[in-house]
């Protein structure tokens, strides 16, 4: 591997989409405004959203470097299904409907570049070491929650990476966590879906690197949040999707939940 | 740890003279570590129980809190992920609630009950120092089957009542309990014996029911035939080529009793599964050639990302 080349701040850091179009063109205009040098996708790129043919295109244009997630890895080489391990059946049946439907839909020209994808990307920005991958550093599709994940574990995690900064999403939710040495690791969050908050807005992460210690803030996004829900529709995708995105309550896929994370939920 | 080179490098016999060695896992990293907090003492004398715990198996005592304090303080260095209580039975343990306060102040924290011993002198504090911990605490309750009929004959006369009224008390308390039922039933009735725990525990109030069905073998033993695996039913250097160690239990943690440090719960009955009494002692590779092991790989198999979850039920 060559070092880690230096870019400067602030990056943008996206996590899964979704094939959430409206949300990752929102997203790329939005990290803009903020002056965002560097543009990154924490990958998940399909599943859950409309027509995920789209979302590719743009995410050329805009330049963003992408990370390979475990549905990426799943679509582009057709595996039997999105390696999120559910165990309960009801889960299972809604990941089933939305993984035919993207495996279908994908187009072989984008499951072929998607086969391209890194499973981790590595920066030098403003003096730290920037570690982006999916779930952690050392497990594609390892959920790290923010209730379940203690700091000595996060810590150990980055040191073993030698990063000061560790970036990763899949879990659908967002947080920060300030490790001892200074250093970060952050869950960027994910376009694709709101926070299970009862608010219709996404997340994505702006890091600030240039003076000092690094800094993160999670940002929140509004988009058209209804005209993707009337896509989705046009799609015949399960009315219970359409309603996480109509009212920013998670509907499936639960059980990975941990008991705070839940708890704060509707559902 | 030190490598093959550096020990025939130290002197010990060179590869010709080396037995042929069985197979084993390395402990990966130490993510879990579990508190056998109440020994083999359990006020339940379940007929399935793997570890005999019984209100008078002594064979593994309690451990003290300060002993579990000490345990936490040597698990920093090893950048310990989550902490799990077991027993036999932790609610019996006084000092429980002083010992989940400590580990919140680390990490998360699971802890394994059969719920029917819940006093509210112990539940109370657990449950506020939840409440101002980042870190969850998963109770997890032990139930094996939706109605008395099915759980009692396996847990013993009243248990179903009496763990469902627990349930119904640690709802009280603001803990959304995950149940964990052995596959006590026939396969063909999965469906309906999850529809109907469910009907059961909304009827107590819980109204989005956590429930974990710790999977049965999906897998017939004839397809192991036909890949040449042997009858004897133990894990081979063969069966661990492709497999993925992560699955299993002993990779990522150990479990502190009374009686040192063990590669895992379920083989604290067996000698050999001591490590030590230092977690650095314990952290040694382990021989996994128990017959025990060979049921964990075979669910470690089925239940991929979930597996360890499946199997830390007690
Ligand atoms: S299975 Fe659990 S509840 Fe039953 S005797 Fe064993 S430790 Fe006690
Ligand atoms: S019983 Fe399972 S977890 Fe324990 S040592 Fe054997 S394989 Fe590992
Ligand atoms: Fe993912």
């Amino acid at each position: 591997m060559p070092s880690e080349p230096d870019v400067r701040g602030p990056l943008a850091v996206f996590g899964g989409v979704y094939s959430n179009h409206l949300a990752l063109e929102a997203a790329v205009a939005d990290a803009r405004r903020r002056e965002a040098r560097e543009l990154y996708c924490l990958g998940d790129l399909g599943g859950f959203g409309p027509n995920p043919d789209k979302i590719f295109p743009l995410l050329l244009d805009a330049g963003v470097e992408v990370v390979r997630g475990n549905y990426d890895d799943s679509i582009a080489r057709a595996l039997g299904d999105c390696q999120c391990g559910y165990t309960d059946p009801r889960d299972n049946a809604f990941a089933r409907i939305s993984y035919d439907y993207s495996l279908t839909r994908t187009s072989p020209r984008w499951r072929a570049w998607m086969n391209e994808l890194p499973s981790k990307i590595r920066v030098r920005a403003g003096g730290h070491r920037v570690l982006m991958c999916h779930g952690s550093p050392r497990r594609t599709n390892e959920f790290l929650w923010d209730s379940t994940s203690s700091t000595q574990f996060l810590d150990r995690l980055a040191r073993a990476q030698d990063a000061d900064v560790v970036m990763v999403t899949h879990t659908g939710l967002p947080w920060v966590r300030e490790l001892p040495g200074g250093g970060l690791f952050v869950n960027v969050g994910v376009l694709g879906r709101p926070a299970n908050d009862g608010g219709t807005a996404v997340r994505y992460a702006l890091l600030t690197v240039d003076e000092g210690s690094p800094a993160v803030e999670v940002v929140s996004l509004t988009y058209d949040h209804e005209q993707l829900a009337h896509e989705m529709r046009a799609e015949r995708l399960p009315e219970e999707f359409v309603e996480t995105i109509l009212t920013g309550w998670w509907t499936t896929c639960l059980e990975i939940l941990p008991a705070k994370e839940r708890a704060r939920g509707r559902f | 740890m030190a490598g093959l080179p550096l020990a025939a490098a130290a002197g010990t016999p060179s590869p010709g003279a080396v037995e042929q060695e069985g197979p084993s896992v390395p402990l990966l990293a130490l993510d879990t570590l579990w508190f056998q907090v109440t020994g083999t003492i359990c006020n339940l004398r379940c007929s399935h129980c793997f570890i005999s715990c019984a209100p008078d198996n002594h064979a593994f005592g309690f451990l003290s809190l300060q002993e579990v304090e000490g345990w936490l303080e040597e698990s920093r260095a090893y950048g310990v992920r989550d902490y799990y209580y077991t027993g036999g039975e932790p609610f019996m343990h006084a000092d429980l609630p002083a010992m989940i306060e400590k580990t919140l102040e680390l990490g998360p924290v699971s802890i394994l009950t059969n719920g029917t011993v819940l006093p509210d002198h112990r539940v109370d504090p657990i449950a506020r120092a939840a409440r101002e911990s980042r870190y969850s605490v998963e109770m997890r309750v032990s139930i094996d089957g939706p109605s008395p009929e099915m759980n009692d004959p396996v847990r013993g006369e009243g248990t179903f009542d009496r763990a469902m009224a627990g349930v119904r008390k640690l709802l009280d308390y603001g803990f959304l309990p995950i149940i964990t039922a052995a596959q006590v039933w026939p396969p063909e009735r999965d469906e309906e014996v999850r529809r109907e725990f469910m009907t059961r525990l909304r009827g107590v109030g819980y109204d989005r029911p956590r429930l974990k069905i710790l999977p049965r073998l999906k897998i017939g033993r004839e397809q192991f035939r036909d890949r040449g695996y042997g009858p004897g039913e133990r894990v081979t250097l063969e069966m661990m080529e492709d497999y993925d160690e992560a699955q299993l239990l002993c990779s990522s943690s150990r479990i502190v009793t009374s009686e040192g440090i063990f590669v895992c719960p379920i083989l604290i009955e067996r000698p050999a599964a001591r490590m030590g009494y230092t977690l650095k002692e314990a952290s040694r590779k382990f021989d996994i050639s128990h017959k025990a092991c060979y049921t964990c790989w075979l669910h470690g198999a089925i239940c991929s990302n979930y597996g360890a979850a499946g199997r830390d039920a007690v």
